[in-house]
Parts: C-alpha cells; structure tokens; sequence
C-alpha cells in the first residue's frame, strides 16, 4: 500500500513532459555507486492487515488506564471532546502558522492557550509549547543564563531525576556548571547562593511527591541576582499557589495531566512561562494579537527576531517543530472543564491519593518517605526492591510501584491517585501488595 | 465590516460549568494541602458549556487550513498525506504509562525496536535512538554524539568549529551554537552546491563536523557527496546529515552509504506522521558504529524473545528528553513503514521527484524563473516573473485556495519560492496549480494594486506583523478584548 495517486498514463506523461522515459533517469544526478541498495524491509501489508498486526501487539501490553504510576505523567480523565476535536484534519494536517491570512485556528488557538497558561502559573506569558518537561526545563534554564549572563545553575534534587539528567546533557554543552541540593527529610532544605549563579531550579510538588515551601529559594535567589525556574504540575496549579505568586521568574512544566493520553511516555507538551521582563528572551513561538488592513482583530507569530529561521547561530534556541496539536489538546480540555472542573480533578486526586497512602502505609514493613503536605504522588519505602514489587504486582493485574532511583534511598516506589481510581481500586491495589508483601 | 472571532474567554460567563469530571469527596484541602500553599483566586480560565467549546474549536478549525483541505506544497516541510491509519492505530497505544513493568509492554518495546531497525536499514546507518522529539532535537542529539566523541579522543578542545553550507536551514547553525560550538559558513557554488574548493579550504584540525543537507535546500543532490566526504573524514570531520529532505532519496540511496557519520530524521515530514499546527514531530537519529557507544539512554534491545529498556551505555550523552521519545509518533511512522514496504518508499520518493521536476518544467512555461534550472529531486526554487515579489505570489495563491510556498527560504536566492508538492499529489493537481500561478503572474503583472492587496477572500487579511512585533499584545486580557 501507498499513497501514490498516480496512474501509469501520468507517469508516462509526466516523464515525457520532462524528456525521459524511465523513473530512474530521475537520480540520475547521484553517484552510480549509490544506486538502488537493497532494503531489508517486511513485505507491504494493507490497511486490514496492519491493524490486525498492531491490535496483536497491543495485545501484548497492559493497559495503563488505571495504573497508580507517577512522576508527571498519570492516567487522568479527559472530556471526550478533547481528542474528537484535535483529530479534526485542519489541526492534524497544518504546520506552523507562517501564513497568518489562513491559519487564524492554530494561531488564535495558542493565543487563548497562551493566556490559559500565563493564568495558570501567575506569570506574564507564555510561549507557544515545547516538547516536554524536561526540554522546558532546559530551556528556561538556558533563559536564565542567557538573561543574567551568569554560568552558574543550582538545582533541588527534588526536581525529577530524569529532568535534572536532561538539563545536565543541555548545560554541558554549553560549559555551564550545575550543582545539586540534596533533599532532606524529603524536602529542599534552605540554600545561599554566589553571584556566579544565574538559575536556581526547584520542583514543588517535588519529586517524591512534597508540597514545598519556596519562599526560603526565592528570596536568596534574589539577594544573588539568580533567577527562579519553578517546575510545577499544571493541574496542581488549579489548587496551589502558583509560581508568579511565590516570585518565580520562570515556570515550566509537563503538561500531559492537562487533557493528553500518557501514550508511553509522549508525546505530551511542555510549558513555559516567564514575567514580562523575560518575554524576548523566550525560546520558540510565540503569538499576538493584531488586527488585519480592515481593521479586523487576528494573531501572528511574533518575535521571530528570537528564532533560528532569522538569527541562525545568534537564535535564542534550535528549536522549530514543538508540541502544538498537544499544547492544543491542554487548551481544549481547560476549556472544557474551566476553572470549577480543573479544581474538582486536582481534589479527586488529592483525596484518592491521600486515602491510598493511608491504607498502604498500614501494611507491615511499609513507611510513608513523602512528608506532609503532599498532592497526587508520594513514595514509600518497602521492604524489597521496587522493581521485583512492581513486577508481581503487574502479575495481578496492578502497575503500581515505580522504582525511584536509588539516589533517594534504598527500597523506593513511587504511587500516585486520580480521579479515575474509585475505593474499588484503591482497595484491590491494597489487597495486592500485602499478598506481594507476604 | 464583519465582526471580530471571539477568544474563548469572551464566550466566558460566571458560573457556567462545562464537561463535568468525577465528583471529589469533600475534603478539607486547607487541612491536606497547608493553607498557606492554596491559590487565592482559582486562574481565570473560561466558564463555558460543552457545546459553545465545540462550536469554538470547530469554527477555528474551519479558519485553518491544513493538508486534508488543500494543496500545501510548503518547500523543505514535506507536506504529504497524513494516512488517517495512522490514527487509528495510535489510539491503540495510548494507555501506556513510561514506568510500568516493560514485561507489560512487549507489544510497545517491540515497535520501538523494529522501527529502530527499519529505520537503521533505510539511512544505512549501525545504530538509532527514537528519543529526539523533533528534527531540531535530533539535531543537538547528533552534534552532542560528535562533540562527546571528539572529547573522547582527547580533541574536544581542538574541535570548535562546525561547519554550515550557506544555504543550510536555520535550525543547523543554531543547533552547532547549542552544542557549544563556533558556527563557519560555507558558500555555494554557482550550481548551487557546496563549493568544494571553500569547503576544502575550511577543513582543518579545529573542525569538528559539517552539517549537510542532502539534497540541498535548493533541491539539488550534492553531486559531489563523496570527494566532500572523504576530504572531511582525511581531516578527522565528522559529517551530519540533515534528513528534512530525506523524502527524495528513501530506497534511492542512504546517506550511511555515502559516508555520513550521524543523520536525524523527521517523522513527520518523510514518515507521514501529521506535522498537528507545528508537533509533536519526533527526530530519530542514526549514528555509525564509532558514534554508537554515545547514543542517549535508553534505546531498546532485544533478549532472546524479550524487549529491554537498555540504559547500559557508560559512554552516553545523557538524557535528550523525558522517558523515550514521542512514541506515538513512531507509532504511526511505524505503520507507514510496515504499510509501504521497501518498494513503497522507493515508489514514495520517485513520485515525489517527478512531481517536483514536472512543476519544475510547467513553472517555467507559464514564465516562473527556475535559478538552477536543472534535474531537481522532491523540491525546487523558483522565482516570480520580474516585477512580481514573492510574497506577493503566496498571498494570491490563499484567494486560490493553495496554501503557499516557503517563501524567502534559502536566504541565498533572492524573492525565493521553495516548492515541494510531495507524492501523494495528482497529475490533475499540479496541472490546476500551474494554471493558477499562471493567472496570478499575468494578472499580478497587469494590475499591481490588486496583488498588492491580496488577499481578498481570506478570513482575515493580511495583518500588521509590525505592529505585532513592536508592541506584541501576548495574551488575551478584559481591557484589551
């Protein structure tokens, strides 16, 4: 099967129209050594065939849908509107907006998903997406580096490990020089910073799971001239204070919990957003509003001063292609539940998860690592590796369990609730790890 | 004058409630949160019914257009059809948490590891990480795999200087300064290739690699690929293969055959995988064996019938993103592959280059400039008649109902329109399209005022980017509504 529409008489035609008769005559410009090498490929299948050949392999996994797995990404429940209108082809099919006159949809809709984030993370604005947590991480924290002209960065080790490990690849490209935090008693303990430090990086809910108290950063941050980078669940946001308020300078974020499927792992969407001092600073696309020669109210890209089609090597950053069909989805599924709704999930999650860490940390041998306040995801210590844990429990039909690494003690799992866990599940999940336990 | 399209939170009334989730319980959130850690105010996100959402983003869908609507030969974007199998076979995986027990998912690892492979097979190269979320991530993948490599032999000092062609996207010289390297050009001959006798003159022991597309940005293969290869590798260079424009040569020949050290690809681009507004894409990129050991933890191995996450490489870069990768992109790329066969990606790229080459001859014939007017693979230049600007042609072209070329891309071809109509484009199609370009060249030469002011039919038209740029207004406030 391909998509080819093209009959043997348009062949024919078309390489008439050009003098040739044969299709290879069209390479005939690369070397003959490189000609035609044989590719090992499976033999084409239809459409039928595919699909019974993917369902097979699905077949093959678990589902997830109610898995009590964390670390950012979680099975959340979704409007059915969200990937009913993301699907709609004029979204699917267009890339970046450079024609302005014919992609008012994909630009008015980053224009709204723009203030829908600024809000969100009491910030000033928000650029267009990124690809995921970690490259937002990343590049905020190159955003502070490059508005304070400092190398310096100093990170909380309660920042998601994988995050930290993505900055690292980022910062040692550049020569920058990072610095980690141990946590203490779960929590980023208080930190002084030197003037060679342009980004401090803390994650509240951390890692483990913790509600943070940012205040103590933030303030020694500004008596050295650092800037924050605050990374933030974005459905935590519908509760807690966001970063804007505790004087961040930067958020970033994954935003899967906001309308996307988990999908193994992407793609979702990053966030980032900054104060307004910041903005020509921000990497990628960015939108605004502006009205049209009849005086009609549109958006276009702006700023592309920043970016690399313009600047080239001088850009703010490499990239191009980002997150937009999942940026879009956050967008719609923020509509769809508006701020009430977003509250209700954030809560669901919180109880179910406060109701969970309560029932298995009654099972002999098994401590709550988390300390109080936590939101959706905490870690307890069991008696045995995490992995072997979450293997047997996978056994009975449960993923729960997530092997923290072991940087953060011995016997670590990470759990996490939503509002698609019903006392049901909470139950069997419970039943599970004290016969896994036994 | 028509009135204005609302945002969303213009249709926002206090109180209204949309989809409705799972109930919370009643819960003391000040009790399990902290009182000093909750919002004062919930964010001002819009209160709107299902139906107004629906009605919102369905009227904006139908203010974008977008391959499924119309002819969008957008150069150096390989726009082709976006099977919607694709899609269907996405959703089957989607229920996939990263951290689950990967015993739980075999089905997973395993389209993961075959397409590492396939993927392996069709650049010719030893190795392929699917974790690169974009073509400009896979882009620092691969500069990062050549910097480590150089520091590995103790030359990472030495090496500080990539070299880019003139003609290179943006995303090339901007990725070697992310990889903490200083960026020299290279120019272009008068063919519109590499001049090798400047890029000969640039190799030295500070250069650590070349970034090269190939075909070029102008379309044209670099029929000098393997002298300019040699040359660089004699020199201790390591060569980067761009793949935006591998959609010319799948089956035809493999960047690994001609020598290239590391290549990205974009799967949404050559692998049909919908571009969705500008992403998620995803950047797999291919290294040689030498680069292997670098490669960004995890890839996926096989184990007698098993699929591991392997995250044993001491030698790593690190971590590029989050987890593995976008893998419902590869999903989808996947499938294409499975679909198409060896054959199917070879008759993908042939009928992508007689499209480009018989727009290529049609243009010229209705008075379009062609620069390098010569055998051109998936994409050409051409320019407007004389006294007609580029972006004069692209505006005309949305009252047609075409979306426009890359316009003023590459930056070394003056009023540049860059073309690539793709495989999945009918004879019918192009011929109406040169038709079109035809009109729009006799009427815009005729009467100057009326293509200066196009377009006319479109939803808004053209708009005050000066303005835009000089007092950007970046987010949707009551006041400014």
């Amino acid at each position: 099967m391909d998509y080819t529409p093209h009959t043997t008489d348009d062949v024919r035609a078309m390489l008439e129209a050009l003098g040739m008769q044969e299709l290879r005559e069209l390479f005939a410009d690369l070397p003959e050594a490189l000609l035609e090498p044989e590719l090992d490929l499976p033999a084409p299948m239809d459409e039928q065939a595919i699909l019974a050949h993917l369902r097979e392999l699905a077949g093959r996994n678990a589902s997830a849908a109610k898995a009590f797995l964390g670390g950012g990404l979680r099975p959340h429940f979704v409007p059915s509107l969200v990937p009913a209108l993301a699907q709609r082809g004029e979204f699917l099919t267009a890339y970046t907006p450079y024609q302005p006159e014919v992609s008012q949809g994909v630009l008015q809709a980053v224009f709204e998903y723009q203030t829908m984030i600024a809000e969100l993370t009491g910030l000033d604005v928000s650029n267009a997406s990124l690809y995921d947590g970690a490259a937002a991480l990343a590049e905020g924290v190159l955003l502070a580096l490059r508005q304070t002209r400092r190398m310096g960065v100093v990170v909380s080790q309660g920042v998601h490990p994988e995050y930290r490990q993505v900055l690292a690849t980022y910062l040692h490209a550049v020569g920058a020089e990072l610095r980690t935090v141990a946590l203490e008693g779960g929590l980023t303990p208080p930190a002084e910073f030197d003037d060679s430090v342009g980004a401090v990086v803390l994650q509240s809910p951390n890692f483990l799971g913790a509600i943070e108290n940012p205040a103590p950063w933030v303030e020694a941050a500004r008596a050295s001239g650092a800037l924050v980078v605050y990374v933030a669940d974005p459905l935590s946001l519908a509760l807690l204070k966001p970063p804007g308020e505790w004087g961040a300078d930067i958020a970033v974020g994954e935003g899967q919990p906001l309308g996307n499927p988990m999908n193994f792992g992407g793609p979702q969407f990053g966030y980032i957003a900054v104060r307004e001092k910041l903005a020509r600073q921000l990497p990628g696309r960015l939108v605004s509003q502006t009205y049209d020669v009849d005086g009609r109210r549109g958006y276009v890209l702006a700023l592309a001063a920043r970016e690399q089609h313009i600047r080239r090597a001088k850009a703010k950053s490499n990239i191009t292609t980002n997150a937009q069909l999942t940026a879009l989805m956050g967008a719609m599924h923020m509509a769809a539940l508006g701020p009430e709704g977003l509250a209700d999930v954030a809560a669901a999650s919180v109880a179910c998860a406060r109701a969970l860490a309560e029932m298995l940390a009654r099972l002999p041998g098994v401590e709550r690592v988390t300390p109080e306040p936590f939101f959706n995801e905490f870690v307890l210590r069991l008696p045995r590796p995490a992995a072997e844990v979450r293997s047997e429990l996978a056994a009975r039909g449960w993923h729960a369990a997530a092997p923290v690494p072991a940087e953060y003690g011995e016997n670590l799992a990470l759990f996490a609730a939503t509002e698609r866990h019903d006392e049901d599940d909470l139950a069997g999940l419970t039943a599970a790890l004290e016969e896994v336990l036994q | 004058m028509k009135r204005d399209f609302p945002v969303i939170f213009e249709r926002s009334r206090s109180g209204r409630r949309g989809t409705r989730p799972p109930r919370p319980p009643e819960v003391d959130l000040a009790g399990l949160l902290g009182a000093e850690n909750l919002r004062s105010a919930p964010p001002r996100l819009p209160e709107v019914d299902e139906l107004t959402v629906v009605r919102h983003y369905t009227n904006l869908s139908r203010r974008q257009v977008g391959v499924d609507t119309n002819f969008y030969p957008l150069g150096s974007c390989t726009m082709k059809y976006n099977p919607r199998v694709n899609e269907a076979a996405a959703a089957l995986f989607t229920e996939l948490h990263p951290y689950q027990d990967p015993e739980t998912a075999q089905g997973a690892l395993q389209i993961m590891y075959e397409l590492q492979e396939y993927l392996a097979e069709i650049t010719g190269m030893d190795a392929v990480t699917l974790q690169p979320a974009a073509g400009a991530h896979g882009e620092l993948t691969g500069m990062l795999l050549i910097r480590v490599y150089h520091e590995s032999r103790g030359e990472g000092e030495q090496r500080r200087v990539v070299l880019v062609p003139d003609s290179a996207h943006g995303s090339n010289p901007a990725t070697a300064s992310m990889a903490g390297y200083q960026v020299r050009e290279v120019p272009s001959g008068p063919d519109g290739e590499v001049d090798l006798d400047a890029l000969r003159a640039a190799l030295g022991p500070e250069v650590a690699a070349i970034m090269l597309t190939n075909p070029n940005t102008l379309g044209l293969f670099e029929r000098k690929i393997l002298e300019l290869i040699d040359a660089a590798h004699y020199q201790g260079v390591q060569l980067y293969y761009d793949g935006a424009n591998l959609n010319a040569i799948m089956g035809w020949a493999r960047p690994g055959d001609m020598g290239f050290d590391v290549v990205h690809l974009n799967l949404h681009k050559t692998f049909s995988t919908p571009h969705g507004g500008g992403g998620p894409g995803s950047g797999p990129v291919g290294a040689k064996a030498h680069l292997a050991p670098f490669l960004p933890v995890p890839t996926v191995k096989r184990e007698g019938e098993r699929y591991v996450l392997d995250f044993d490489r001491p030698q790593t870069i690190g971590r590029m993103r989050s987890f593995y990768g976008n893998f419902a992109v590869m999903v989808r790329a996947y499938t294409y592959i499975r679909m198409l066969g060896a054959e199917g990606l070879k008759k993908a790229s042939a009928m992508a280059v007689l499209n480009a080459n018989y727009l290529r001859k049609k243009l010229a014939e209705v008075g379009y400039k062609i620069p390098y007017d010569r055998l051109c693979k998936h994409e050409f230049i051409a320019q407007p008649p004389e006294g007609l600007k580029a972006l004069d042609v692209a505006k005309a072209l949305l009252d047609y109902g075409y979306h426009p070329p890359t316009v003023y891309f590459p930056l070394i071809v003056k009023e540049a329109m860059m073309i690539e109509p793709t495989e999945t484009e009918s004879k019918e199609t192009l011929d109406e399209y040169v038709e079109v370009m035809a009109e729009i060249a006799r009427r815009g030469l005729e009467d100057p005022e009326w293509i200066a002011h196009t377009p006319y039919h479109t939803p808004v038209r053209r708009l005050d980017e000066v303005a835009a740029n000089r007092k950007p207004v970046l987010r949707w406030r009551p006041e400014e509504g």
